[in-house]
């Protein structure tokens, strides 16, 4: 083989190391006089903001900066001209979400069974996830390979930051110039502070190990960062470093759409105007996402499609998920739309190179080039307070521009050069004459076809010789190029090789080495291609509209494509299980009106009234919505905060995922309202939130507000019995769990005396919630089981002046009830559930009954995704096991846990003026043959079993419509990825992971 | 009346803390008059006359007035008598408490144990089975777990002094544990995604191989091959625990390849989608419980509810599942299962018989049990209601054998002690 590179010249690109040394340096390896002279690019469309376009312009820099950009421009002395014309100058791009040069920090890797309770740090903040003290300056190093590439894609500058731990610490402003070093490229060495809810790597401390940790984590952080500038005995080089970032701009990764929301209330509530970092999801709720009025980082990782060739291994793919890669791309034009503002980064991209493929993908899919040239470059210049020198093409900023062959954003559009800090990055041979087209060519008499397509010098040949196709291999180079052309007979090693150097289009000649190694000299021709029609053009265009699927509330399976709103409903002749003192009656005509229950009358045939919307009920029967003491749907990562034995501090309020499915199958049970509540895996476990099943809304829309709960927990959970390993947790005994109660109140106590009386406190969000229940402004729902802990926890109560609301479990209650009855407390236990651990032992069915006849409030609850509904099946369960009465014993799973609950004047029960929270049933309730046929929520429909048929048969139609889609996709070569299966989330009181 | 036999119970009770003593022989002849017999093949029998003797059922038959009431008379009109109910795939009597090791005898370690026999672990005093026959479960199939093949199983009725008393049918099948081609990665604290098991295929070959191997005449015995031998002269059943579609197409091919007489399906929650091939091969389905989530997120959120009629209606041989979360305590709850899928579309009868005759069949004791037949076991129940419905079931009287059963449990006994205080 010959070496085809010695007939290239090998031309060097100019290296300015001179000039961009700096001037405190000695320099040994030449003069040291710089070139300070001016360069001028002249003839140029130059955007020196997305809506300031000067066309045949001039840019003129000098050094590191801009001197000038405009028409018209006065050249100095000395300008070197270089002309541009036909080609466009960008701002280069501003990338505010990277890692970029910042190796990844290490995992502890002193694994241990055993949990790490504490910090293992000196000095430092308690918590090892919070580490403000961070400056990414510090562990800053150039990486050529990841610079290379992003320069290609157009950024100049990057904002990178230590991606590990909830408190990242500050990040450094970099530009990208390969020609330079840190000393020049660093324009600033903090630039921002960068959080996040994820925990560091390089500590096993377990605290936090939910979400809502995480986020109570920081609301307790930047409280002690106010105590702490009060301090002066105290030492905390995290606080203290912080107190130093506090004015720099904040960047929080919330990596999600319902977590962005999350974010935007931290930010809110410590006015800390924090700049939102994306997932690409933002369109699914984006109503929310507008209304955080916040700035977003979004990231461009669209999914691939799924290989569904496969039927049976296509089925296991989520509806939701093959949606979403139909429906990602248009998240930014959706932003766009919605006009939340947004900058574009490249993290969470495996391959940075499709960066660029996927704007124009979001390009295509309705994201106007104005949009993303500005979040690419004023943007972010602006977030980062940074307009003055990055961003835009203005006096005195900073050189760094693309010179492009088109409009940026156009399809083929070339990035010749990135020229940051003014300095030269050649990316492509912008002087390279493109030559793709098809040409002819004689030798030996013989004429050979040969057509080139790509770009500079990413052509590509294709010679064929009396129609057979030769193997040829082609390089083009500055204007050289080189054809090697494989004989017909592939056994043979004789090879024509072609050269030429380019100057004209239309034909260009050079030498060609024969097989025989004959010298001569060939002539390339053009042939003429006919222009293809406009019209035809215009029709290609038309059928390549994308094709997007409506977003639905939520955005998966059984999703409302419109939010269903409240009517006036009147369902006729049914029988009502008031729940009040009229018990259950029939022939009943109910009313519902502006979300209430409005009239209760005799049936009457003659009854119409046009502005209700009329329903049947003729032997059904009518209820109030069932309410679930106990439950752990609809929550996200982590329903246990196991990292402390005291979780008072979080709340599943901050947690709320409205887009379980658990919620709408729950409708479907005829479920209105749940209490999401902790787990049990601390004696003080976290405040709970108790929603109505409004499926299709967001968290907040869904909640009782000011609901006042928090859960306990007693037993074998919180002693950590089934630990696998050896726990050093305290406590270890129901004897430790009753001092963790006594010195946590006491401590409490103390707090709320100190508050009270105008002394100074360290803000504590535990002692601030415990002080509630010293109040008797929050109540206790605790999760028990034996005798003796459930009578502990009521003297410890009496102790402190205070009652147990509610015990949720509290399966031997039974032996208890009467000093349960003489402390007015609650029960909301199981039915039938038994066996499963040891204190459970003595559980029995008949426990309800018990309770009940005893005098005590008693619901019957789920703490289980599945149960939850039927749970009306369940408070059949106490007709059978203790003779309870129907009327009852529907009591225990409607209108007694509204009473635990303390939203009985609302909901529980069908009178005039509550909540038409209704449900109305085929049958009798309580029987196993009942079917929830409507189900009511405020006088919204939310579940209706007619839709839900409809709806089965869209996801089908839908599924089959993506699956298809995606199918052209992979016919068309494009890359997929392996199908994968949701993996449901399902929560019970003991689950520790997330 | 009431009353008095509480108070009868609770002088029982006070005396009785512990495990209720076998019921012994049937001697006398008992006639149960005016139930609505529910014969557990289908049929029904609105005002019945039920008579056994010695353990057999003599009489079954609509009730003309003019039958001569033999022995002793249970007066049922408005009750229902139904054949017991069977739990197939259970754990009953292997385990006590789940959260203490030291009850556990359900899961044996290695991967492929035939030789491994529930009945020999078998505590037919185990206070969770009281609670369930008295909701009118008296037979299981006692089932161990784990491995790819778990076991043997074996039948036994619910009132016995020991396990050999206790047996119906010893050492009836084989559970084989079929791998999944989705599985989970990642482990129990930071579980990942569910994505395509790449080890699948090896998998089933270890299990090829596995039974490549019985066919080797070794001169010594090898204790596993000699307990899969009858799978291949029928006197073993092969129970494959199998879910999805892909995986049900896969054992199938595998039970022809073996030439295994008696395959039957456990779980098979998508055995909706294939049941031609059911059909043709004749395989039974001991189904999902009912009370489960679906599969999917997009599933149809009532499927569980419907698989049952899906099948059935498919022409396939079906019995309820008690298996999942809490199993054994849960077993209480079969009844209510049936009771599900009647209220999403099951004939009622077939559910009874899903319950009864049809675990019976492919549990191999049909011939003795199953329905209210003449010629077969006395083995039966009486509920003052409707047993599918928890509203109503209410067992007032059980029978094994013509033996009637002390319904007493561990737990009425506490009610009892504690609704003195």
């Amino acid at each position: 083989m010959l070496n085809m590179k010695k007939y290239l010249p090998i031309l060097f690109v100019f290296l300015w190391f001179a000039i961009n040394a700096q001037e405190h340096f000695p320099k040994n390896n030449g003069i040291k006089t710089p070139n300070k002279g001016y360069t001028a690019f002249v003839n140029a469309t130059i955007y020196a903001n997305p809506t300031k376009i000067i066309k045949n312009g001039t840019l003129l820099i000098k050094d590191k900066k801009i001197v000038a950009v405009g028409l018209n421009i006065k050249l100095p002395k000395n300008t070197v001209q270089i002309n541009v014309k036909g080609l466009y100058i960008y701002p280069s791009f501003i990338d505010l979400y990277s890692d970029f040069g910042i190796t990844k920090p290490k995992r502890d890797k002193n694994f241990s069974l055993s949990s790490q309770w504490n910090s293992k740090r000196d000095g430092y903040y308690w918590n090892d996830h919070i580490r403000p003290e961070t400056n990414a300056v510090n562990f800053y190093k150039y990486d050529v390979k990841t610079a290379k590439a992003l320069l290609k894609l157009g950024f100049g500058v990057v904002n990178t930051h230590v991606k590990d731990g909830i408190a990242r610490g500050t990040s450094v402003l970099t530009s990208l110039d390969q020609n330079t070093t840190n000393n020049t490229r660093i324009i600033s060495q903090k630039a921002a502070q960068h959080f996040a809810f994820t925990k560091s790597v390089t500590s096993r401390q377990s605290y936090p190990t939910s979400l809502m940790g995480s986020i109570a984590l920081l609301r307790q952080f930047f409280n002690d960062v106010n105590w702490y500038k009060n301090q002066k005995n105290t030492n905390d080089i995290s606080l203290d470093a912080q107190i130093n970032n506090e004015s720099l701009p904040l960047i929080f990764d919330a990596n999600d759409k319902l977590n962005a929301i999350r974010v935007s209330k931290i930010s809110k509530l410590f006015h800390l105007n924090a700049i939102i970092k994306g997932k690409g999801n933002e369109f699914e709720r984006i109503n929310e996402i507008k209304a955080t009025n916040a700035r977003y980082i979004i990231p461009l990782n669209f999914p691939k499609p799924y290989d569904v060739s496969n039927p049976y291994t296509a089925n296991q793919i989520a509806l939701s998920d093959l949606r979403f890669w139909n429906q990602a791309p248009a998240n930014l034009a959706i932003l766009a739309k919605n006009k939340v503002s947004f900058c574009l980064t490249t993290a969470d991209l495996k391959a940075k190179k499709d960066f660029i493929p996927n704007l124009l993908k979001a390009i295509k899919y309705g994201l106007d080039k104005e949009t993303a040239l500005a979040a690419l470059t004023t943007i972010p210049a602006k977030y980062l307070q940074k307009e003055n020198v990055i961003g835009s093409l203005k006096k005195d900023a900073y050189a760094n521009f693309l010179i492009t062959s088109k409009p940026i954003f156009d399809k083929g559009s070339i990035i010749y050069e990135n020229w940051i800090q003014g300095s030269k990055n050649i990316l492509e041979d912008r002087n390279i004459i493109p030559i793709s087209g098809k040409y002819f060519f004689q030798i030996d008499a013989k004429k050979y076809n040969i057509i080139f397509t790509g770009e500079s010098n990413k052509i590509k040949a294709k010679v064929t010789l009396d129609s057979m196709v030769l193997k040829s291999k082609t390089t083009y180079k500055n204007n050289w190029l080189n054809v090697l052309i494989n004989p017909l007979d592939t056994t043979k090693t004789e090879f024509i090789r072609l050269i030429s150097k380019i100057n004209t289009v239309s034909e260009f000649s050079g030498n060609a080495i024969l097989e025989n190694g004959t010298k001569t000299t060939w002539k390339a021709i053009k042939e003429r291609v006919k222009p293809v029609s406009k019209q035809r053009k215009k029709k290609k265009n038309t059928s390549k509209e994308v094709f997007i699927l409506p977003v639905t509330f939520p955005n998966i399976a059984y999703g409302f494509i419109k939010k269903p709103k409240q009517q006036d409903f009147l369902i006729k002749n049914v029988t009502v299980w008031t729940n009040e003192k009229d018990g259950i009656i029939k022939n009943k005509d109910v009313f519902i009106r502006n979300g209430k229950i409005y009239k209760i009358l005799d049936t009457d045939t003659q009854t119409f009234n046009k502005n209700f919307i009329r329903i049947d009920g003729t032997n059904k029967h009518l209820t109030a919505g069932i309410i679930d003491e106990h439950s752990h749907i609809a929550i996200s990562d982590g329903v246990n905060e196991a990292g402390q034995n005291n979780s008072a501090e979080v709340t599943i309020q901050d947690v709320v995922k409205s887009n379980d499915i658990n919620m709408y199958r729950n409708l479907a049970g005829g479920v209105t309202t749940s209490q999401l509540l902790h787990g049990s895996a601390n004696p003080i476990g976290g405040r709970a939130a108790l929603i109505k099943l409004k499926w299709g809304e967001n968290p907040d829309v869904m909640q009782y507000k000011d609901h006042k709960f928090i859960k306990f927990a007693l037993g074998e959970n919180v002693k950590h019995s089934r630990s696998p390993y050896n726990s050093h947790r305290f406590p270890q005994t129901r004897m430790g769990v009753e001092q963790v109660y006594m010195d946590n109140f006491t401590r409490a106590k103390e707090y709320d005396y100190k508050k009270k009386h105008g002394k100074e406190v360290r803000y504590d969000q535990e002692l601030e919630v415990l002080a509630e229940i010293l109040n008797k402004e929050r109540f206790i729902t605790c999760h028990s089981y034996i005798q003796s802990e459930i009578t502990m926890l009521m003297r410890v109560a009496e102790k402190f002046n205070f009652k147990v609301n509610t015990f949720t479990h509290i399966l031997e209650g039974y032996k208890v009830a009467d000093k349960m009855k003489q402390h007015g407390v609650g029960a909301s236990t199981f039915s039938d559930w038994w066996a499963y651990k040891y204190e459970v032992n003595d559980a029995i069915p008949y426990n309800g009954a018990i309770l009940h006849k005893k005098g005590i409030v008693v619901a019957f609850n789920s703490d289980d995704a599945e149960m939850s509904r039927r749970l009306n099946q369940e408070a059949a369960k106490a007709v059978k096991y203790g003779n309870i009465s129907e009327e009852e014993a529907w009591k225990f799973v409607t209108l007694n846990p509204a009473k635990l609950l303390h939203i009985d004047h609302r909901v529980g029960s069908i009178k005039v003026g509550k909540d038409a929270d209704l449900v109305l049933w085929n049958t009798n309730p309580l029987s196993v043959y009942a079917k929830a046929e409507k189900t009511f929520i405020d006088g919204i429909l939310y579940f209706d079993i007619e839709r839900d048929l409809k709806q089965q048969q869209l996801i089908k139609k839908e599924r089959n419509k993506l699956i298809n889609l995606m199918l052209i996709e992979k016919n068309k070569g494009v890359k997929t990825q392996k199908p994968k299966k949701k993996a449901p989330k399902l929560y019970t009181c003991e689950t520790v992971a997330y | 009346m009431k009353n008095i036999l509480f108070l009868l119970f609770v002088g029982i009770g006070s005396v009785a803390m512990s495990q209720q003593i076998p019921a012994p022989k049937q001697t006398e002849t008992i006639t149960i008059i005016g139930a609505t017999a529910h014969i557990g093949n289908g049929k029904v029998i609105p005002n019945s006359i039920v008579v056994f003797k010695n353990g057999t059922l003599t009489t079954v038959q609509s009730n003309s007035g003019v039958n001569k009431h033999l022995g002793k008379v249970i007066r049922a009109k408005g009750k229902h008598i139904y054949p017991a109910f069977i739990a197939p795939n259970t754990t009953l009597g292997l385990a006590e408490i789940d959260a203490v090791k030291a009850t556990l005898d359900v899961t044996e370690i290695g991967t492929f144990n035939p030789h491994i026999r529930s009945i020999v672990a078998y505590n037919p005093e185990s206070k969770v089975t009281e609670t369930v026959r008295s909701n009118g479960v008296l037979i299981g199939q006692i089932t161990p777990r784990g491995g790819y093949i778990s076991g043997t199983s074996s039948v036994v009725q619910f009132d016995a002094w020991n396990y050999e008393d206790a047996i119906l049918r010893e050492d009836d099948g084989i559970h084989l544990n079929w791998p999944k081609s989705f599985n989970r990665s990642g482990w129990w604290a930071q579980p990942g995604s569910i994505s395509e098991n790449k080890k699948y295929d090896k998998q089933i070959q270890t299990i090829v191989s596995f039974f490549d191997n019985t066919k080797e005449n070794t001169d010594t015995p090898n204790l596993k091959f000699e307990a899969l031998k009858g799978l291949f002269n029928g006197s073993k059943t092969l129970y494959i625990h199998v879910n999805g579609e892909k995986e049900i197409i896969d054992a199938i091919t595998f039970k022809n390849q073996f030439s295994i007489l008696n395959l039957v399906l456990v779980g098979a929650f998508d055995a909706y989608k294939v049941t031609d091939l059911l059909k043709k091969n004749a395989i039974a389905v001991i189904l999902k419980r009912t009370h489960s989530l679906p599969t999917a997120e997009d599933q149809d959120i009532k499927l569980p509810f419907k698989l049952a009629k899906l099948l059935d209606d498919a022409g396939i041989l079906v019995a309820f599942d008690p298996a999942g979360g809490m199993e054994r305590m849960n077993t209480r709850n079969l009844p209510f299962y049936a009771g599900t899928a009647v209220a999403y579309g099951l004939d009622y009868e077939k559910a009874i018989t899903m319950l009864t005759l049809n675990p019976a069949k492919i549990l191999g004791i049909d011939t003795q049990i199953g329905s209210l037949e003449v010629g077969k076991d006395a083995t039966l129940f009486i509920s003052s209601g409707d047993a599918l419905d928890m509203r109503t079931n209410n067992v007032e009287n059980a029978f094994i054998n013509g033996r009637e059963i002390n319904l007493d449990t561990h737990q009425k006994q506490l009610y009892r002690k504690f609704s003195t205080k």
